[in-house]
């Protein structure tokens, strides 16, 4: 509506080909499950590794979504936006344990002879309270965390870091066995979910549409707040905070509100993940896997929704094939992925893309 | 140096506060009527004090200024102007002393803020504006509404606000750049967005960091008109180094020199000030 006019131009020379494109990339992503559906002998099946692999790269996908929400238009750069996946991977992972414990205590309770539930244990059967739980758990962490460090005014550099002790203080908390989570193991051997088999085609299909779901949902609603006034006070929140408190605005409730949104989201995509990957451990709090996040953002392009998206899914994508085809080149490869797009990209693929259509 | 309130610094309200011209620019709305300003004291100091580890940056300083006044504020460089800016707009607490705004506003107890919101527009000294944002979003920002998270969610201008916003685009002569980023603009271009941005926001006290900085001698003498026909509807603090700009706007100008008030009248009686040419004028 009041956008510049140059973005308009630029808009105008490449709208239909960048919709095009999105609805190719939609249409075969809702293709995938239903294609994993056909019995395994057609040639258009498409394999529970293919489907799971792609799911997982849709949850990294909305995470980076996410932390694209706090980075790129608040400006507040998190390394520490595993933790609220983890958390919501946790809390689903609680409810799948007692689904595969039927009445018994989950298996490595009995292993540590424990004889009750801890009390944080109770209601974890019930699917409803695993997804408050789900919603809960990074939430409450988000609003509690963000109210402190907003009112301390912490920012830029101390922020990130403090994410970041953040994600290893509670990587640390749940390698402990008496914290109640499965120790350094986690949670493994989901058998049901639903009362669905969790390996079933069809559950592995219901999954990945969910997902596909989640992450459409969120890049609506992550438009639909940057396009707001909303949006426009967060990205003068990132550019100059003190002229906005000057015009009356008080950033803290700003700021609380799409960090706490943005820990939400992580939390669900974490909870869709565990289902597909099948398990959940403390490794995934380690603070690399943070800043991996990080990384997928500022390659894709921050403060675009869309950029994001694109570097989770070629950052992962690289990963599966280069782990596969050359394992011990990873690193370097994604080391010197980066290099070259801070070198040569600085406004990440999208910027590239975006200069494409400008010409 | 004289501490105690000097009841010739207190002026006569230059405009009637009962009268129906505040409301001149900009919709007078809920937030600026529970500003009381019986007595014609828009702005009240009395002994204000601020130490940083010990360096005295203001000493019992006393100021009053006016509804409808226009007061500079000069003085040599670490005078104390910002500081006392920054009092004002509660990003420095005072160690001690009295800041009223109206009769009944205690600035000491609010936050920055609350201050912006009771109606205390601050002009910083760089230009700051928000550089991302269009000219016309810069403008939308600012103005005056409800600034709470959940009426930023939901807002849509209104015709009136949108109207507001294109006056004020062109008194501060940037309709034609209203979609351009507000970082491309140019640095005099900056210091009147950022003033547009406080006449949208509709303050009662303005305060003005050096606002001629960087302004070509046209945009100069544009600013001041600007400044003159703002004052009497609104009330104006302009700390400004260029003498030639002050002479041409101040009725009032006040002298700080170390934190305190050193002298204040016209500016024909201030630069024959004894006092003011050996610390300032003078040099």
């Amino acid at each position: 509506m009041n956008q510049p006019l140059a973005i308009t131009v630029a808009q105008k020379a490449g709208p239909k080909v960048t919709l095009g494109v999105g609805a190719l990339v939609l249409a075969v992503l809702i293709a995938l499950p239903l294609l994993h559906l056909l019995p395994a002998d057609n040639v258009l099946h498409v394999s529970a590794y293919t489907l799971t692999l792609v799911g997982k790269i849709l949850c990294y996908c909305i995470v980076a979504l996410a932390l694209d929400l706090v980075w790129g238009y608040a400006g507040l750069l998190s390394l520490g936006h595993g933790l609220f996946f983890a958390l919501g991977g946790y809390a689903m992972g609680m409810y799948l344990s007692r689904e595969a414990a039927g009445d018994g205590l989950p298996a490595f309770m009995s292993f540590l002879a424990w004889t009750e539930l801890p009390w944080y244990w109770y209601g974890t059967s019930n699917f409803l309270w695993a997804l408050c739980l789900v919603v809960l758990a990074p939430g409450l962490l988000a609003l509690v965390f963000g109210f402190f460090a907003f009112r301390s005014r912490i920012k830029g550099v101390y922020f990130s870091i403090m994410t970041q002790a953040l994600t290893f203080a509670g990587m640390l908390l749940f390698f402990r066995n008496e914290t109640g989570f499965g120790g350094n193991n986690g949670f493994t051997g989901f058998t049901r979910i639903l009362g669905f088999d969790i390996t079933a085609q069809g559950t592995r299909a219901a999954l990945f549409i969910a997902t596909l779901a989640l992450l459409v949902g969120s890049l609506y609603l992550g438009f639909k707040l940057a396009r707001s006034k909303f949006g426009r006070v967060l990205t003068a929140v990132r550019d100059a905070e003190n002229r906005l408190m000057f015009c009356g605005y008080d950033p803290r409730g700003y700021k609380l509100f799409i960090w706490v949104l943005s820990a939400v989201l992580c939390g669900l995509a974490g909870a869709l993940y565990v289902p597909q990957v099948g398990i959940i451990n403390p490794s995934e709090m380690s603070p690399t896997n943070s800043i991996e996040a990080a990384v997928w953002v500022a390659l894709g392009g921050r403060g675009t929704l869309i950029g994001p998206l694109l570097g989770a899914g070629l950052v992962n994508g690289m990963k599966s094939w280069f782990t596969v085809a050359f394992p011990e080149y990873w690193l370097f490869a994604l080391g010197a992925l980066f290099i070259g797009v801070t070198l040569y990209l600085p406004k990440g693929v999208i910027g590239l893309l975006r200069k494409r259509g400008e010409q | 140096m004289s501490s105690t309130a000097n009841p010739e610094l207190m002026l006569e309200p230059a405009f009637d506060p009962a009268g129906s011209g505040r409301d001149a620019i900009g919709a007078s709305t809920a937030a600026s009527q529970g500003l009381n300003i019986r007595h014609g004291t828009i702005l009240t100091l009395e002994d204000i004090n601020v130490s940083f580890d010990g360096f005295k940056a203001l000493s019992n300083l006393c100021l009053y200024i006016g509804v409808g006044e226009l007061r500079c504020i000069i003085g040599p460089n670490g005078a104390g102007k910002t500081t006392l800016m920054d009092v004002i707009t509660g990003k420095t607490r005072p160690d001690n002393g009295v800041a009223y705004f109206g009769e009944t506003l205690d600035l000491t107890r609010m936050s920055e803020v609350e201050i912006a919101q009771a109606g205390i527009g601050r002009k910083f000294q760089k230009p700051t504006v928000f550089e991302a944002l269009s000219v016309f979003e810069n403008l939308e920002l600012a103005q005056k509404t409800s600034k709470t998270v959940w009426a930023s969610l939901r807002a849509r201008l209104s015709g009136e606000q949108r109207d507001r916003i294109d006056e004020v685009l062109a008194t501060i002569k940037l309709d034609g750049s209203r979609q351009r980023p507000a970082g491309l603009l140019s640095h005099g271009q900056k210091q009147f967005l950022e003033i547009g941005m406080l006449l949208v926001q509709d303050p009662q006290l303005l305060l003005l960091d050096e606002p001629v900085a960087g302004m070509t001698d046209a945009e100069t003498e544009f600013t001041a008109e600007l400044f003159k026909s703002l004052a009497r509807k609104h009330s104006l603090m302009v700390v400004e180094h260029d003498m030639g700009f002050v002479g041409s706007i101040a009725d009032h100008v006040t002298v700080l020199h170390q934190g305190s008030v050193l002298a204040a009248g016209s500016l024909a009686q201030v630069q024959a000030d004894e006092r003011v040419i050996e610390v300032y004028l003078g040099r």
